[in-house]
């Protein structure tokens, strides 16, 4: 009985020692939303604003969950906005030219992976820093957007209604079905960061890639497999906004590039490599998501916007320079 | 005659203008401890790097059991059988003991069920087979258990855990590389008895040292490296005492102390 009782404390601390980022994550996220009640209650108790939020927040969440196994394992890419653009503008594109939806899904996919490839194969073997690299690549990309199209967007009502919007951007039990999707891609995405061998060498390489070398690891495949899986990432994220807006701009994608970013830091990833967290990526997506819109419903005008984002940020960036120590 | 493991023939390596090695050959057989020793920068730990599979060599051939390899890489080495405890110890700080130990074979230790041939770890089995270890090594702090990050742990308890990922393998042939610097008397016995009990199992080490004292105590043969060229081979009948082949590698150290090879930096 004493040692029943014993074990499930130690394993309850447990938990939380090895959680530690994900639940101040959490803990973050609850304080945020009970300001934003206090502040007003009226609009923070009506489903229409949770609505409004998981409408768009799945797209986010398809960006920050791959960032985070890219973070994790030392390097970064900002490339994913136009990557985001890219993908989806195929996809808009071969809608409009009557492919059933689902292959255009597919090469969609196709594309933003295969971008990711060469920026993967460019970053690794050209011995390039990712972060100026896929920078470079973010603004390349976009150009070639903005020549081919000349800056003109793209209709999609072709999928309106079809089954395939339904399935994916419809609604299910009254939330957007978007939102199911996202969370079951986090969740295959939780158990593959954290049980899978996969997430295991992200984080090994990311801890110290000599070290991962030695011990037969790899590691230029791991590192490029960080940009495919952000390709991938993307093209879904892409496809989710077309579906979600009916329609394509050359511009799609270009607001997540910061906000995205921010959220794998606030979800409580360090910038050093090693350890993440899969699920405090996703929570930091959401707290970023409920900030832009609460700040609006809170009664506040647009302007405050980027005014508590960058407030909630070093915030949250505090909280976790508390809870998570950097071992060498 | 007992049969080779594996042969190092002629092999050369520089970095940039420094030649780390110039024409080596090495064998080890089944069995057999081989000391390896010279001073720092000699180019002991270069050797066992293109050993192990992490370097390439500029020029020579490796052969394994008497077959030639090709495409010789770390993670082919490992499957061949050749363990190594290199000397950063090429751990990854911010993660678990047990993480440490499967580092590279990550889905080894599991039960043959079919998440884990989808390359799913199977967590409980591996921290058993952790902890296992710990044990046999002498990891009796009771403050770590497997799970610890192996970042909280002291020099020497990190050179356990480097050891036991080593142990762990079964493998034909082990490598330290120095693997008693920055330990404690008593750590160091531990490593002494650790290979002892690899040369009782009938397996292969390769010792590095450059305290000849160590080495001289637990190899059956040595190979003396300077300026990365083999100057001596020989066994415990040529050198009966530590202080002949100390005095073996001052003359050497003499006859080319003016010599500038530019491979004395470090
Ligand atoms: N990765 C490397 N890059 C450049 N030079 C190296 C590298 N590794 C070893 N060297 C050089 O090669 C020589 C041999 O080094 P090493 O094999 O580490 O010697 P030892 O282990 O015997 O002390 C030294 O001069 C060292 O500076
Ligand atoms: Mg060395």
């Amino acid at each position: 009985m004493m040692a029943k009782t014993m074990t499930s404390i130690t394993s309850t601390s447990l938990f939380i020692r090895r959680n530690k980022a994900s639940l101040s994550t959490l803990f973050f996220l609850v304080v945020m939303m009970t300001c934003f009640l206090i502040a007003n209650p009226k609009v923070f108790t009506n489903a229409a604003i949770y609505n409004a939020v998981f409408i768009t927040l799945p797209v986010a969440i398809f960006l920050v969950v791959p960032l985070v196994f890219t973070v994790t394992g030392g390097e970064i890419d900002l490339s994913f906005p136009s990557n985001m653009a890219m993908a989806s503008w195929v996809f808009s594109l071969l809608i409009q030219k009557g492919m059933p939806p689902v292959l255009g899904l597919i090469v969609a996919i196709g594309v933003g992976m295969g971008i990711g490839v060469i920026i993967g194969l460019i970053v690794v073997y050209g011995h390039l820093s990712s972060l100026v690299c896929t920078l470079g690549f973010n603004f390349f990309l976009r150009g070639f957007i903005m020549i081919l199209t000349e800056g003109r967007s793209i209709t999609v009502l072709e999928v309106q209604d079809g089954l395939f919007h339904n399935v994916l951007a419809g609604t299910f039990l009254g939330l957007p079905a978007q939102m199911g999707w996202a969370l079951l891609f986090t969740l295959i995405c939780v158990l593959v960061f954290n049980r899978h061998c996969y997430g295991v060498r992200v984080r090994c390489v990311g801890d110290n890639p000599q070290s991962a070398e030695q011990m037969g690891i790899n590691v230029n495949r791991v590192r490029i497999s960080f940009f495919i899986f952000v390709g991938l990432g993307a093209s879904l994220a892409g496809v989710f906004s077309v579906l979600i807006n009916f329609s394509w701009w050359p511009t799609t994608g270009d607001g997540y590039l910061l906000t995205a970013l921010a959220s794998v830091f606030v979800g409580g990833t360090p910038t050093w490599g090693g350890v993440g967290t899969v699920v405090g990526g996703a929570l930091g997506a959401t707290i970023v998501s409920f900030m832009e819109t609460g700040v609006v419903a809170a009664g506040l005008t647009g302007f405050y916007v980027q005014f508590f984002k960058g407030l909630i940020i070093i915030l949250s960036l505090l909280a976790h320079r508390y809870s998570s120590k950097r071992y060498r | 005659m007992k049969s080779p493991i594996i042969t190092l023939q002629d092999i050369s390596k520089s970095f940039g203008n420094v030649y780390a090695l110039d024409g080596v050959s090495l064998q080890v057989k089944a069995g057999e401890v081989v000391g390896l020793i010279g001073d720092n920068g000699a180019g002991k730990s270069t050797l066992i790097k293109i050993l192990a599979g992490v370097y390439t060599p500029d020029s020579g051939a490796i052969r394994l059991k008497d077959q030639p390899v090709t495409d010789w890489n770390a993670s082919r080495s490992r499957q061949s059988g050749i363990e190594t405890v290199f000397q950063d110890r090429a751990l990854v700080v911010q993660q678990t003991i047990v993480r440490n130990i499967f580092m590279g074979r990550e889905t080894a230790g599991s039960s043959a069920s079919l998440l884990s041939r989808l390359g799913f770890i199977d967590h409980k089995s591996q921290y058993a087979e952790a902890e296992r270890l710990m044990r046999d090594i002498g990891f009796t702090s009771e403050v770590f258990t497997p799970d610890s990050i192996v970042g909280t742990l002291s020099g020497g308890e990190r050179q356990g855990v480097a050891i036991a990922r080593a142990l762990y393998f079964d493998a034909e042939l082990i490598i330290l590389d120095e693997p008693t610097t920055a330990l404690s008397l008593t750590e160091t016995e531990k490593v002494f008895s650790f290979v002892r009990n690899v040369k009782a199992s009938g397996r292969s080490v390769v010792f590095i040292g450059h305290n000849i004292y160590h080495v001289f105590g637990i190899a059956d043969r040595f190979v003396v490296l300077d300026r990365g060229k083999v100057v001596l081979e020989c066994t415990k009948e040529d050198y009966q005492t530590p202080e002949e082949l100390i005095g073996f590698m001052q003359q050497v150290a003499q006859s080319e102390g003016g010599t500038p090879s530019g491979s004395s930096e470090e």
